[in-house]
């Protein structure tokens, strides 16, 4: 404390340094891929075999950001993606939460569902489009049914880890409190493992979203997979462009409210 | 000890009429164990073997003994959480068969949920069993007779460990129940916190006129919080010593009385322990 009464200049801009440090950082990264993006166009302007590639570069693919922001195309895009990764994310919670609760919860169910359910989740999500494609009527009905494909298994899976973990001693108090079974899930179990939850879906929502630009490929014409198909076809490489920096700027925002949520229901203090 | 003939009916109603004539505060819970033994379902040979015994309401029953003697598991039977192989726990004529929110447990562990805020905690007992009305009047009242009425709003995680135990008190009695269980819940404080709260609870207990009953292998608990002190042996777990503690509340701080006390029952725990002239296991400073 006597450096501070010393120095005051510098314990009062060394917190407020501290307080920006990660915004900054956050900035010089996006700097340092935007000027590698800029080489990497200007690289390809420059090549001969490849120079028809041009629109790739920061310039026109941002102006062609600006147009299509302006014109609606962004939303017009989004929306139908959105729409199916979160109706897929809402059947993998369906399905993954009360499942991951039966196998963390019960020895001999996980025992005899670890096999298939580990053999199942090895196979890509993408493995199960001629499947899907016959047996759902509709074009959405088979994405979304292979983003839930997807995005089950880190929400089971942690759900079930999250679960293990539980305290015995919580459920024993709340036996010998006079706890019903529904008490028991939705007082104690769901509570306690709410962040594990979260960070399944979040998980799943990395993976969800990453399935569907190749999932939006197939037929549909709508959704963010059916532009970047429609730009290539096209040939029109700065709206290809542009398409790829909303897909990452969505992907990045929804991860990030995954993140703030897991703060917000976190309940494990790192000081103790 | 042989309560074999024990007929719960004459007596309970007796205790239940005594109830009756005495509703300033529910009155404790009249404890009767009959022909009780236990085998763990894995392991041979009995952990407890042909336990009888009776205790009375209000009272303070201690069940010393080293680990391994059962005496925990003696104590999950009379609160529902395990049931006995052979024989039975009759609570005010009622055969135990599940736990119930009129006899409360408490662990070693104060096992306080950290998502919730110490008020929260304490009134899970009245949200469990469909008494939330209560929680506005009953929680700022059992938080203050532990001593906590200022930590209502703050999380159980920011508390030290004497005072989460208080917590897991306030949760026990805000129920009101008729009879607390306690299984080693001090062994994890420090020697302070510990004797406070052996003080507390203690005259908690006798002031609500509620049944007490804990587990112990520390001499010195035993004599400072019991009324009687049932002395159990290991392998087979059975009851080698039933003996009152006949002290004052003042002398339970710490006299010549309870010095005297207190080497009367290290020998009989010695004797029973088959450990001569063993000293306190815990620690001496609590003499």
């Amino acid at each position: 404390m006597s450096d501070a009464t010393q120095l005051p200049t510098i314990a009062v801009r060394l917190p407020d340094l501290m307080r920006y440090r990660g915004i900054m950082n956050g900035i010089i990264g996006i700097g340092l891929l935007m000027a590698l993006w800029w080489v990497g166009g200007w690289a390809v302007a420059n090549n001969d075999d490849l120079f028809a590639f041009a629109d790739f570069a920061p310039a026109p693919t941002l102006a062609r950001l600006w147009e299509m922001i302006l014109s609606g195309d962004v939303l017009g895009m989004s929306g139908p993606s959105l729409m199916r990764v979160g109706l897929g994310l809402l059947y993998a919670m369906i399905i993954g939460v009360p499942v991951g609760i039966v196998i963390g919860r019960m020895k001999r169910v996980n025992e005899v569902a670890n096999v298939p359910f580990q053999f199942l989740r090895m196979i890509s999500p993408l493995a199960w489009m001629p499947i899907a494609v016959m047996a759902f009527d509709t074009w959405d009905g088979a994405i979304i049914f292979l983003i839930t494909m997807a995005a089950v298994w880190p929400i089971l899976f942690s759900t079930a880890s999250g679960l293990r973990r539980i305290d015995p001693a919580w459920l024993k108090v709340a036996r010998n409190l006079g706890a019903n079974p529904a008490h028991m899930l939705f007082m104690v179990i769901l509570p306690a493992i709410a962040v594990d939850i979260l960070s399944g879906i979040r998980l799943a929502l990395g993976v969800a979203w990453v399935v569907l630009v190749p999932a939006e490929y197939l037929g549909v014409t709508s959704g963010l997979g059916y532009a970047i198909n429609d730009a290539r076809d096209t040939l029109d490489y700065a709206s290809l462009g542009a398409t790829v920096v909303i897909i990452g700027v969505i992907g990045f925002t929804l991860d990030y409210l995954c993140m703030l949520a897991i703060k917000k229901f976190n309940w494990v203090r790192e000081d103790h | 000890m042989a309560l074999t003939d024990y007929s719960p009916s004459s007596t309970d109603q007796a205790v239940e009429q005594a109830q009756v004539r005495s509703a300033i505060r529910p009155s404790g819970s009249h404890v009767a164990v009959m022909g009780l033994s236990h085998t763990y379902r894995k392991r041979d040979g009995q952990v407890l073997e042909n336990f009888d015994f009776e205790i009375r309401p209000g009272e303070v029953v201690a069940l010393l003994g080293r680990s391994g003697c059962g005496k925990s598991t003696l104590l999950h039977m009379l609160s529902g959480l395990t049931l006995p192989s052979e024989g039975e726990v009759v609570i005010n004529g009622n055969r135990v068969k599940e736990p119930s929110p009129r006899w409360v447990m408490m662990f070693q562990a104060p096992s306080l949920y950290p998502w919730m805020s110490v008020a929260q905690n304490a009134a899970l007992g009245l949200r469990f069993s469909r008494r939330a009305d209560e929680i506005k009047t009953r929680i700022p009242e059992v938080l203050d007779l532990v001593d906590l009425g200022a930590f209502a709003d703050r999380n159980a995680q920011e508390l030290s460990g004497g005072q989460q135990q208080r917590v897991a008190l306030a949760r026990s009695l805000a129920t009101n129940p008729e009879m607390l269980l306690l299984d080693e819940p001090f062994s994890a404080l420090d020697a302070f916190t510990r004797r406070s709260l052996q003080q507390d609870v203690r005259q908690i207990a006798k002031r609500l006129g509620i049944t007490l009953v804990l587990v112990t292998h520390d001499v010195g608990e035993a004599v400072r919080m019991a009324d009687r002190v049932l002395v159990l042996e290991a392998n087979p777990g059975r009851i080698a010593k039933d003996t009152m503690i006949p002290l004052c509340e003042d002398d339970r701080s710490g006299s010549d009385a309870f010095q005297k006390e207190h080497a009367r029952l290290m020998s009989l725990y010695a004797q029973v322990a088959d450990m001569p002239g063993a000293p306190d296991e815990t620690d001496f400073t609590q003499l």
